[in-house]
């Protein structure tokens, strides 16, 4: 077996000086009951070549996204990688090293991890950022959770236009705390009065901007309505390059921002690893979950980073501590932070303009075939079309097109008829005028 | 900055400044076209003022990020002895897979007849997970282990909450836990009771007889312990925690000791996750990302988390919302996060099992188990263990063969680095002093086990012949001697902010 270095000789020397006559009396203390006796009902071991031709005709079944038009968006967004991305994470030095709790040899990760920090809190707007959070989902739950510890309330209000999976994580985790969640009708136009649920059990509000459907908020007076209830603005982003054109959420008064990093540097994968982006207020930074590097020196007095303030966190504070949470996702922060340092200022704003300008012509294309409408009167990337039939019938037609043409509504609302003719669609700097064309070709033969 | 070169690097080792202070305004690493012209639907919401990002070409992105790399220690460069954490080889085959267009590029929300493969992949993944826990079901959501036993204690919880059982509010955790395991409790509502470990380091079953009650929801027992010990009256626990109406959580953590040697499903588990970042070998990545999935008894199964797959017909379904009576989903406690699962770790997972096979994994435990044996025998006149052997994959040292000589296990640690080693986990678990947890894995051959155990050997004996001093110095050879975390917590620098104007010289 290629990655077992030991050979029968090496065992039989090491058994020797353990003192023991086989490798099964060191297993001697599991009871026989529980032992497998041979080899479990599970094929045999199979060289890099069989492995890759099965693993390789499985994910040939697969559309892969780019192998066509492709407009999904919905939280996950498709967005040209630059190669130097993946080449640079798979540096063995970043890709097989720990959590790095030895600062000493482990400069790498941590300097990395303070720029990650660095760069999510300038585009969010805010003035601390943690070190990742699994995605952006459990992100949003985490923040709904320390906003009650902040405030010591009870009460969450959700935007009826926040992101169905997120509202559904936030419910899951709040479920067994103090935490109670409300959230809205789902809100398409993007109106809603929140300020008016504000009451002395509320700890936080949250919203996302651009919201599930697409439209745009700026949230300064809800966020001013919320401190002046004491409670907590959450400010949600799953798409953030709109951070490179939007005004930022700590420019709008949040004290939590919860957003999904995967637009920069990682990638669809179906899903996952994705990057958690969390960042917040100064004064809160003692009720943040997960971890946080920080600038130090070291014995010769040069600048080094370390883990810090891990008194909040589960290793050192059990069942006190501000989260459970201990593995992160390191590697997809690096991801990020590679992509958006290859950007810098200049390309990150080039990027957004790229992108909405991209959704612009998409929208004014879609609203010129027939019985199509474009719902939207702001959006950034990602907009509402209301289609003449089923989204979902419609969508699978298109796959007979070729074209991915958008998420149904219906697929994250399934007890709401009255989202059925609804498609959400994202655009982006990948597709070509030849994308668009071939969209708007295919829907008018499906149509027709 | 105390250096002694004038540029401040040393040969190989470049020091290498933040991004954020090599950046020049206007710079890109990224080429793009201009923009066209659109009429803005933004809504008057531009933002305004600089964001505040550096602006670097990709040559020197490139360089800073290769540069910074070059002060990380990692698996590929050397054994990687972190006890609970398997740190072990990661094939580059497994990287090569999750890249396939097929899988890396697939959108999360693309029609089920566009993702079938995927779906496929999942499913067997779950295939090989429950046979080889001897579980009947698995949840493939969690993305780590800490999330993973979120999945399992809200399980648990909810499976109580079905029959109605609203007073179980206390969960049994062994004093030698992770941390995570109270922390998940606490953050599912439960109370938390310590249970004490006898003195075999085991947890002690009597005690956990003496604690059973109608409020107890349930047990959290990693196994193999934090100790590097099997549970050897694992059952008995079960039967216990089963005889009070109480769950079985067991925490995956240790798996690599017996994958293929013995079936948590045979022990009376009713949820275990198994972390596929330690024992499938997916790649720690400086700390993340993981994945952490959760196998189920046939008791807990229903209340599993959304989304989950279902096959009928040879074509796969990906059921996202809770069903209808008698529906798959029906019971679910809900959704955890958004998508599908850590799909880029399960294709690095499954070429990994399916790499190695039936035959492989079970190679994998022993040889793993075999190594800890070799390097807590080879070391028994030099160190002290507190728990005679033989152990599972990890070999547990205690500070006592330190006593007298001024010499802290931390010390020992920062010692190790020094001989181009990273230390051991170490003051984990709490509950032995000066605890240096040791777990060299599989992935390492006999001569290289063996160059480190002469290195532990030969600093024992050091430590023991009175030149702390030695010790307390280290690490000289390292990118940074010791980093003052003291420092970094009572006055915290979390980012990096421009340096404020500099005065205008005098008019």
């Amino acid at each position: 077996m290629r990655y077992l270095p030991l050979g029968p000789d090496d065992r039989a020397k090491m058994l020797g000086v353990i003192g023991a006559k086989s490798v099964d009396e060191l297993f001697k203390d599991i009871p026989a009951k529980a032992r497998v006796s041979g080899l479990l009902d599970l094929p045999m071991h199979a060289g890099e070549l069989q492995v890759e031709r099965t693993l390789g005709a499985m994910a040939a079944k697969n559309r892969a996204a780019g192998a066509g038009p492709s407009f999904l968006g919905a939280g996950s967004y498709r967005h040209h990688i630059p190669s130097a991305v993946d080449h640079l994470i798979q540096r063995s030095e970043f890709l097989t090293s720990y959590t790095p709790y030895q600062p000493e040899v482990a400069q790498g990760t941590l300097q990395f991890l303070f720029e990650f920090q660095t760069a999510v809190a300038m585009l969010s707007g805010m003035e601390v950022a943690n070190a990742s959070m699994y995605e952006g989902g459990s992100s949003c739950a985490e923040a709904v959770l320390m906003a009650g510890r902040v405030t010591g309330r009870s009460k969450a209000i959700l935007s009826g236009s926040l992101h169905p999976h997120y509202r559904d994580t936030v419910r899951t985790f709040c479920q067994f705390s103090p935490v109670t969640v409300e959230y809205g009708e789902p809100n398409v136009d993007g109106n809603e009065d929140l300020a008016s649920k504000l009451g002395p059990d509320v700890a936080c509000v949250v919203v996302q901007t651009p919201d599930f459907f697409g439209n745009l908020h700026d949230y300064t007076k809800l966020g001013a309505a919320c401190h002046a209830a004491g409670a907590l603005l959450v400010v949600v982003v799953t798409e953030v390059v709109s951070l490179g054109a939007l005004k930022s959420p700590g420019q709008m008064g949040a004290d939590i921002f919860a957003g999904e990093g995967q637009s920069l540097g990682v990638g669809l994968n179906f899903g996952g690893p994705y990057v958690g982006l969390f960042a917040t207020k100064k004064q809160y930074l003692r009720q943040m979950p997960g971890r946080l590097c920080g600038q130090s020196v070291d014995a010769d007095g040069r600048r080094s980073y370390v883990l810090t303030l891990s008194t909040r966190e589960q290793h050192i504070r059990r069942e006190k501590a501000t989260s459970n949470i201990c593995t992160n996702s390191g590697l997809c922060a690096l991801a990020f932070g590679i992509h958006v340092s290859l950007l810098g200022e200049e390309g990150i704003r080039r990027l957004a303009k790229l992108n909405h300008a991209a959704a612009v012509q998409l929208a004014d294309q879609l609203g010129g075939v027939k019985g199509v409408k474009v719902l939207n009167k702001t959006f950034f990337n990602e907009f509402t079309v209301q289609l003449p039939g089923s989204a979902t019938e419609i969508v699978e037609k298109m796959v007979g097109q070729g074209v991915l043409v958008g998420v149904p509504v219906q697929r994250l609302y399934r007890d709401r008829p009255e989202v059925a003719n609804l498609l959400l669609v994202a655009a982006s700097e990948t597709n070509t005028d030849a994308d668009r064309a071939a969209y708007v070709a295919g829907l008018k033969k499906v149509l027709a | 900055m105390k250096t002694d070169t004038f540029s401040g690097n040393r040969g190989l080792d470049l020091e290498e400044p933040l991004l954020f202070e090599l950046g020049r305004p206007g710079v890109t690493g990224v080429d793009m076209p201009d923009a066209p012209k659109v009429a803005s639907k933004l809504g008057g919401l531009e933002r305004e003022g600089s964001i505040g990002l550096a602006g670097v070409s990709e040559p020197e992105v490139i360089r800073h990020f290769v540069r910074m790399s070059r002060n990380n220690y990692s698996i590929d460069a050397n054994l990687y002895p972190l006890g609970s954490c398997t740190m072990k080889h990661n094939p580059r085959l497994n990287e090569k897979m999750a890249r396939l267009p097929g899988f890396g590029d697939v959108h999360p929300l693309q029609p089920e007849s566009t993702v079938q493969g995927a779906l496929e992949l999942i499913h067997v993944l779950g295939h090989w997970l429950k046979t080889i826990t001897g579980m009947p079901a698995v949840a493939m959501p969690p993305a780590a282990g800490a999330h993973g036993e979120l999945c399992g204690m809200m399980a648990i919880r909810a499976a109580h909450d079905a029959k109605g059982d609203k007073h179980r509010t206390r969960v049994l955790i062994p004093e030698s836990a992770h941390g995570t395991n109270p922390a998940t409790a606490a953050q599912c509502g439960f109370s938390v009771d310590p249970i004490p470990g006898n003195s075999h380091g085991r947890v002690d079953l009597a005690a956990v007889k003496a604690k059973l009650g109608p409020d107890v929801a349930g047990i959290m027992l990693t196994n193999p312990n934090t100790l590097g010990l099997f549970e050897n009256e694992v059952i008995e626990v079960a039967n216990a925690i089963h005889s009070v109406g109480g769950y079985f959580y067991a925490d995956g953590a240790n798996f690599n000791a017996i994958v293929g040697k013995a079936k948590p499903g045979d022990m009376g588990v009713d949820a275990i996750h198994i972390n596929l970042h330690k024992t499938f070998s997916t790649p720690h990545g400086g700390g993340g990302p993981g994945s952490g999935p959760v196998c189920f008894s046939q008791a807990l199964a229903p209340y599993a988390p959304l989304p989950m797959i279902v096959e009928r017909q040879g074509r796969f379904h990906l059921i996202e919302h809770r069903g209808s009576a008698g529906e798959p989903g029906e019971k679910s406690f809900g959704r955890m996060r958004t998508f599908n699962g850590q799909m880029g770790m399960f294709v690095r997972a499954l070429s990994y099992m399916m790499s190695h096979g039936a035959d492989g994994l079970r190679q994998v435990a022993e040889d793993a188990v075999l190594s800890a044996n070799y390097i807590m025998a080879s070391c028994k006149d030099d160190m002290t263990s507190p728990f005679p052997g033989p152990c599972m994959h990890e070999a547990l040292f205690d500070d006592r063969f330190l006593e007298g000589t001024g010499v802290t296990t931390l010390d020992f640690a920062k010692a190790m680095i020094d001989e181009g080693y990273h230390p051991m986990t170490v003051y984990f678990p709490l509950v032995v002093h000066g605890a240096m947890l040791t777990e060299p894995t599989e992935t390492e051959s006999k001569e290289s086990v063996d160059r480190f155990i002469h290195v532990l050997k030969s600093l024992a004996k050091k430590a023991k012949s009175g030149d702390a001093q030695f010790f307390k110095d280290a690490p000289r050879y390292a990118p940074r001697r010791r980093v003052d975390e003291t420092a970094a917590a009572r006055n915290p620098v979390l980012r990096w902010t421009p340096p404020a104007p500099k005065a205008q010289a005098a008019e």
